[in-house]
This record gives structure tokens, C-alpha cells and sequence, in this order.
């Protein structure tokens, strides 16, 4: 009986230890930053003790997340219409919106693909092997938005429609053609180079002008409770050590 | 707003293909299931049963990896069918037939188990065949366990999410399901089209049930039930 209370009470001293305020900030950020955004975290953590929870999404899916009330303290976005659309009705603070990085759209084929992207380009999809082409969901990702005007840009898109699948999410359109079931997808330049992609597949950066821009902003959001933490984490990202993690993973970062 | 009636539409004759080879699948298995005295067969009834504790995306998973073109079964598919199995509809009524199997045969299992053995054992003494036994005795007996099943597999393909989002690759007119449009609408934040697609399904599925639980009630006389 006693040794129950003394464990109890061992249990009760440990749960209270763990309840002191540990901060933690829950972020809702791009699925083209999974990889890199897991990374800039531990960074974060083991410097200032600070943990970040991280949720990945589609861009517009995040935001309607946001303006429904989801419990974020910040938006990581993949374009900075999502973020100042969420300024512009409230959910954000315009004044802590940063464009982070440029992303780059790329085209992936798996490794033992024939086609042969150096030469071929966009011309490519074209070729009778590539029978599904995997895209991220151009309703709500901006990297599906990106794939559909480079498309149109070379004057192929009304002849692969019929081809295109749709991911959720840039993340998942990667994974339909990592596993094979697309024959070539367009993903981030983030995805193709991350650690668990090498070997995978081959890529080949789609011409800037071909789309839109990718700038990417990040914002606080109005209701998070950690607004002080949160900002700290934004000038945390413009520091040269998420810089340079950031042009590793294949984002282009403007000089501020 | 609009409603994507093409995606209502192949939504729709999902369901009724899968519910009606989950009628013909279903009722062997079930006749298995009710009268099998092997001693495994507990094995078999929760094999069965599998699908309504399984997460859809370990479905989904399997259908896009282990049936995918990188595996030998998968490949085997391909050389069979000339595509994979993910962004095909045949590829989600195969997903629909898996996932929907124990709301059909569940059903079918209890009432054929319901049946009074005496009327079995009369039927066989009386020289019919087993076969003829259950289209005379059996089946007929277990008309309500046969609407439930047919109506409950039915049903859960309509409203099926997870595996469709996991391997349909949102195709209009191939695999962008019903569900999956309204999931695509609220993401966009187009409320205005996720509400009329809501109130459709809303409205439709309560009609579905509300006459199966009607017919299973006798409410209206259907045909002419003898005992």
C-alpha cells in the first residue's frame, strides 16, 4: 500500500515536472517544406528549447484550416496569396509576413524511367510510356497551379489532361510517382533532392518563366497565444544557418 | 454552386457495381461463414471482418505499393490489364469490394444463421439439394438480412473517403468520386457548392436508408411474401 502511494506520488512529481511551460509552437506549413522544415526544427529546438509541432498540408487546405479556427501559431505557405488573403481577413498580422524562399518546380521521373528529361524537356510527357502524370491538386496547392501553366506555357497541357492525376498535396503527387503508379510527376525542386529521394528518380528544373513565381511567405496568426515566440522563430529563419539550409534543399532565398 | 453530377453520377454506379457483385461474392461466403463447422473458421470470420477495423489508408497503401508496378503482383496486374491498379475505376471497385465486404457479408451471416434448422433438415429429407434448399428455404427466409447487407454495402461505398484519396488521383469522370469533390470544394473554401453537394448526399442517403428500413419493415408490400 505504501509502495503504491510512493509510486503515485513519483508518477504525480513527474507529470507536474512535465507540466511546466515548455514552450511549443504548432506551425501549418507547405508540403514542400516537410523535409526541410524537419530539419530547421531540430535546429530550432536544440538551440532555444523551443518545439515545434509541425503539420503539413496543401496551401489553400491549411488556410481553410486557419480561417475555420485550427490552432496555429504560424502559416508557412507555398504562396503569399494564401497568407495575405488570411491578413486581409484578420486570421493573420500583416506585419510579420516574410517571403521566406522562392521555390522551384521540377519535373520527376524514377530512376529507371527511359525517358530522357536533359534533352527532352517538357516534350517528354508526351512520350507514349507516360501514361499517368502526377500533379499537385491546382484547386488548392499553388506547386498544382505552377505545373498546369508550365503546361500551358509549352503548349502541351490539352494534350496530357487526359493524363494528369491529381495528389492532395505536392507530397503526394511526389509519392505517386516515387511508387511508380505515375510514370513522371511535377514535384518541388525540395522533394527531389531531399535525403529520401536520392537515388530515386531523376529531375529536371522547369524554366522559371514558364509559371508563376513561387514566392513563399510565412505569417503569424492572429489568434496564436505564442505570438512573441512565433516572431522569434521568423527572424530564426532569416538567420544564414536556415538560409543556407533553406538553398540546400533548392529554394532560392532573395537577399533582404 | 454548382454540383459536380458527374462525380455524383460515377459515384453512384461505383456503388451499384459493388454492391451487386458484394451480392452475388457475398452470399457463398456467407453460406460458409453461417454453416461451417471447421474449426478455424474464426480465422476466415475475422479475415472477413478485417476491412471495418483497418484504417482505409493501410488499403490504400497496399493498393498503391504492394499492388503498384514496383512489386510482382502488381506487375502481374499490369501485364493482365495494360495499367495499375490506382487512377483506374476498376482499381476503385476492387478497393470498394475489399472494404465493403463484411457490411455485406455480416448481415447475410446472421440471418442465414437466424434460419430455423428444422426447416432446413424437412427441406432435406424431403430429397432437395443443398442448392436448392438455399434459393427455396434459406435465401427467401433471409430477404430482410439480404436488403440490410445489400443496402449497407451500398451505402459505404457512396460515402467512401480514405482510399479513394489515397489511390484515385482525383481523375473527373474516372475517379473523382462524390466525396472526394466535396472534400476539393471545402479545401478551396467554395462553401457555397460544398453545401448544395452536402444537402444532396444528406437528402439522398436519408431516402436510401428510409426505404430500405421501410421494405425491411413491410411497410409497403413488395411482392408476394408467402409463409
Amino acid at each position: 500500500m505504501l509502495l503504491l502511494a510512493c509510486m503515485l506520488a513519483c508518477a504525480f512529481a513527474g507529470w507536474a515536472q512535465d507540466a511546466k511551460p515548455a514552450p511549443e509552437l504548432i506551425v501549418a506549413a507547405a508540403a514542400d517544406l516537410s523535409a526541410a522544415l524537419k530539419e530547421i526544427s531540430d535546429g530550432y529546438e536544440k538551440k532555444t528549447g523551443v518545439k515545434l509541432k509541425l503539420s503539413f498540408g496543401a496551401s489553400g487546405a491549411l488556410t481553410q484550416q486557419i480561417q475555420n479556427g485550427a490552432p496555429f501559431d504560424l502559416f508557412f505557405s507555398a504562396d503569399m496569396d494564401y497568407p495575405r488573403h488570411l491578413v486581409a481577413s484578420g486570421a493573420a498580422d500583416g506585419a510579420t509576413l516574410y517571403q521566406y524562399a522562392v521555390g522551384k518546380l521540377v519535373l520527376w521521373v524514377p530512376a529507371d524511367s527511359p525517358l530522357d528529361l536533359e534533352h527532352q524537356g517538357m516534350r517528354a510527357l508526351l512520350d507514349p510510356s507516360v501514361k499517368k502524370i502526377a500533379i499537385a491538386n491546382p484547386q488548392h496547392a499553388p506547386y498544382g497551379r505552377a505545373a498546369v501553366a508550365t503546361m500551358k506555357h509549352a503548349g502541351v497541357y490539352e494534350q496530357v489532361s487526359d493524363r494528369l492525376v491529381l495528389g492532395e498535396n505536392v507530397s503526394q503527387a511526389a509519392q505517386f510517382v516515387e511508387s511508380g503508379n505515375a510514370q513522371a510527376g511535377f514535384v518541388a525542386l525540395a522533394h527531389a533532392v531531399a535525403p529520401g529521394m536520392q537515388g530515386k528518380g531523376k529531375y529536371w528544373e522547369v524554366p522559371a518563366g514558364s509559371y508563376p513565381q513561387l514566392a513563399q511567405g510565412v505569417v503569424v496568426l492572429s489568434h496564436s497565444q505564442h505570438k512573441k515566440e512565433a516572431a522569434e522563430l521568423i527572424q530564426y529563419i532569416k538567420s544564414k544557418e536556415v538560409v543556407d539550409l533553406l538553398k540546400n534543399y533548392g529554394f532560392r532565398v532573395a537577399p533582404n | 454552386m454548382a454540383i459536380d453530377w458527374q462525380a455524383f453520377w460515377l459515384t453512384l454506379q461505383l456503388a451499384v457495381l459493388v454492391s451487386a457483385v458484394l451480392l452475388v461474392l457475398g452470399l457463398p461466403i456467407a453460406y460458409w461463414i453461417a454453416y461451417s463447422r471447421w474449426r478455424w473458421k474464426f480465422l476466415v470470420e475475422a479475415i472477413v471482418a478485417l476491412p471495418i477495423v483497418l484504417p482505409p489508408t493501410v488499403l490504400g497503401f497496399y493498393v498503391l505499393v504492394a499492388l503498384g508496378p514496383r512489386s510482382p503482383l502488381g506487375r502481374w496486374w499490369i501485364s493482365l490489364t495494360g495499367h495499375t491498379l490506382a487512377f483506374t475505376f476498376g482499381g476503385l471497385v476492387i478497393g470498394s469490394i475489399l472494404y465493403s465486404l463484411p457490411f455485406a457479408v455480416q448481415p447475410f451471416a446472421a440471418s442465414f444463421a437466424g434460419v430455423d434448422r428444422k426447416l432446413i433438415a424437412a427441406s432435406a429429407t424431403l430429397g432437395a439439394s443443398p442448392l436448392r434448399t438455399f434459393f427455396r428455404v434459406i435465401a427467401p427466409l433471409s430477404i430482410p438480412g439480404l436488403i440490410t447487407g445489400t443496402a449497407l454495402s451500398f451505402a459505404h461505398t457512396m460515402g467512401e473517403f480514405g482510399v479513394v484519396l489515397m489511390v484515385g488521383g482525383n481523375i473527373p469522370g474516372i475517379t473523382r468520386t462524390i466525396s472526394i469533390d466535396m472534400f476539393d470544394r471545402v479545401q478551396a473554401s467554395d462553401y457555397a457548392s460544398a453545401n448544395a453537394t452536402a444537402l444532396l448526399l444528406l437528402v439522398f442517403s436519408f431516402a436510401v436508408l428510409a426505404v430500405v428500413y421501410g421494405v425491411n419493415r413491410k411497410a409497403w408490400v413488395i411482392g408476394p411474401i408467402k409463409y
